[in-house]
């Protein structure tokens, strides 16, 4: 091959790159960078979107006005205590679960995908669905959960009954009964959307049916790389369960286990569709997330400047808590 | 022997786990399909109804516009905005996808075999784009797009979406691209192809397994996105997210509806997947053994 030819090549292939490549960037660019300069500038200005005037600067009044908004904080709160309780009971349940999968069983195969059905549907079918389920009067829920008190009392009162048959006195007391059947009563009213201390639980109950198997599914990714050496090895040591756990298991999941906490938690900081699909915010402002507030100020109440200040201040602690996790999953990798 | 038997019973403690489990994930599932064919009054029945004759009343319902006629008997009078909302639902949704898996794979193939500066933060740039909330930019995004009139168009909302996919697609396709050897294009090329030739007769056939992955991921993603649909249309290019969403206002919540529309809003998704069923399975497994 020439030297000509070769440089000819080398052109092609640089022409080649810049095709390629130049059409995302620009894509990427046009919707995402520049609407992030713009609703920078915008953050320092007074405007709204639906007014004739024209933006008109204010300096960082937007961004005063917001953090010494006691209610703001408040939306803050009940984001983090979201997060925090999602992402915890998706972590317990979806790593209990992939460490009791990650064995050899029949019909696995099958039992795998389908726990995965929740996560591959649309938020708004699934804030839909369990509203309905939650509902206090025809709600699945509260009727499944009323089954479980009325199951035993008619276990106890048919012994009751058997002792009366063969003229014995109670055995079980009346006050275990009467009890029973008031759980039962009370499992059946149990206001789970509407009630300001249930209604976060709810949304927490929610998310996790959806995302706890995505947590399953990176878990189980990383443990089945484990090499199963390993454990044969720590065997013949006599190793004992929690040993192998702490220190063949864990730390070989680890980076993995880190990768799915960061998109969870970000996923989970961001909550918007189930939120403003199950509960609206409400009742009052028990579970108004930022994101939701967010919408709220820009497309309700159209203070398009504000709610750029407060997109950027959620952007500022969404970058701050990312770059927290990638610290501890580089620790991890290294380790 | 005592051990053989503690591991045993561990073993059945672990079935009835992970059976509850998926008692747990398929009863809100199965409770969907199901209402969708109850009758009205069954819907509502307490206990709830496990056992009913199944009727077709909300599927019609969903699709028709009724009203009362002159004899009090209610009757068609036409189509419902909800099939044509599906139909903006696949436009939307197939066509971003395929935008965004062909620019993926095309950026993916550059940076796999290219030498570029700052390739790394390139790569982590389009990453991160993904990981941006959507709320914190869509405001920008809403004047934008009044000011060059894109708003409730099906233009805008694909653009969007590829938007969305295509830093997913990239990442993804580029794992793929990078397991392919060298030596197949530079043997093409000695063959007297082009760049590009390799690139369509050789990349692309080896790479279908990885596009077909992505492709399914990149189209749930755009089929069931609401935040963006919800702000950025309002009739032309609405799809069928937030007008499912929307059914919970009007008089009433009509469940048998909503459960209708689902489970129609689901089929495409379904159908899609499991035409791509064979690719995705190696395509999994492609990717385990990588990792």
């Amino acid at each position: 091959m020439s030297i000509n030819a070769s440089k000819a090549y080398g052109m092609q292939d640089y022409r080649l790159k810049m095709m390629f490549i130049v059409p995302t960037m620009i894509l990427l660019i046009v919707m995402n960078i520049f609407p992030l300069l713009w609703s920078l500038i915008l953050s320092f200005t007074k405007y709204s979107a639906i007014a004739p005037e024209s933006p008109e600067f204010i300096g960082t009044d937007n961004y005063v006005q917001i953090l010494s908004d006691s209610s703001t904080w408040a939306y803050f709160r009940t984001t983090a205590y979201f997060v925090i309780l999602a992402v915890t009971a998706q972590f317990i349940i979806g790593f209990g679960l992939a460490l009791l999968l990650n064995r050899d069983f029949k019909g696995k195969s099958i039992i795998t995908p389908l726990m995965l059905i929740p996560m591959m549907l649309s938020p708004v079918v699934v804030g839909l669905f369990w509203r309905f389920i939650l509902d206090t009067q025809w709600g699945l829920l509260n009727y499944l959960l009323s089954l479980v008190p009325h199951g035993i009392f008619a276990i106890m009162d048919g012994i009751n009954k058997f002792a009366y048959l063969i003229n014995f006195p109670y055995i079980i007391s009346p006050d275990i009964t009467d009890g029973l059947q008031k759980l039962t009563e009370s499992a059946r009213g149990i206001i789970w959307l509407t009630k300001p201390k249930t209604a976060l639980f709810s949304l927490v109950i929610i998310d996790t049916w959806m995302w706890s198997p995505f947590m399953m599914l990176l878990s189980l990714a990383g443990l089945s790389a484990v090499p199963k050496y390993l454990y044969e090895a720590a065997e013949i040591d006599r190793a004992s369960t929690w040993f192998k756990f702490r220190h063949i298991t864990l730390p070989l999941v680890a980076p993995l286990l880190y990768i799915a906490l960061l998109f969870r938690t970000m996923d989970a900081f961001k909550l918007f569709d189930l939120a403003i699909i199950g509960t609206n915010g409400g009742p009052g402002s028990a579970t108004e997330t930022v994101s939701l507030n967010l919408y709220r100020r820009a497309f309700e109440s159209w203070n398009t400047g504000e709610s750029c200040a407060l997109a950027y201040v959620l952007l500022v602690i969404i970058i701050a808590l990312s770059n927290i996790y990638i610290k501890y999953l580089n620790k991890a990798r290294s380790s | 022997m005592k051990r053989k038997s503690k591991e045993k019973a561990n073993h059945i403690i672990a079935l009835i786990v992970i059976f509850v489990a998926l008692i747990f994930y398929l009863i809100p599932v199965y409770w969907i399909i199901s209402t969708s064919f109850k009758p009205y009054l069954d819907i509502f029945a307490m206990p709830p109804k496990f056992l009913f004759k199944p009727t077709t009343d909300n599927y019609v319902g969903l699709m028709t516009v009724r009203a009362m006629s002159t004899e009090g008997e209610t009757e068609t009078v036409g189509a419902s905005p909800f099939p044509r909302q599906l139909l903006n639902s696949i436009i939307i949704g197939f066509v971003s996808t395929a935008l965004a898996v062909a620019l993926g794979t095309m950026s993916a193939y550059a940076f796999s075999r290219f030498p570029i500066k700052g390739k790394g933060d390139m790569m982590f740039f389009i990453l991160s784009t993904r990981m941006m909330p959507p709320v914190a930019v869509v405001i920008p995004l809403f004047l934008m797009y009044r000011t060059l009139h894109l708003i409730d168009t099906h233009f805008g909302l694909i653009l969007l979406y590829t938007t969305f996919n295509v830093s997913f697609a990239t990442w993804m396709m580029k794992g793929f691209i990078d397991e392919i050897p060298k030596e197949y294009e530079e043997a093409a090329l000695v063959d007297g192809y082009t760049r590009f030739q390799a690139f369509i007769k050789i990349i692309l056939p080896q790479s279908v397994t990885g596009i077909a992955a992505t492709a399914v991921f990149c189209l749930i993603t755009a089929w069931n996105e609401f935040t963006f649909a919800l702000i950025m249309t309002t009739k032309n290019a609405r799809t069928a997210p937030p007008s499912l969403a929307s059914r919970m206002g009007s008089s009433g919540v009509e469940w048998g509806q909503i459960a209708a529309g689902t489970l129609i809003f689901l089929l495409p998704i379904v159908v899609f997947t499991f035409i791509m069923r064979k690719h995705l399975l190696r395509g999994v497994t492609f990717g385990a053994i990588k990792k």
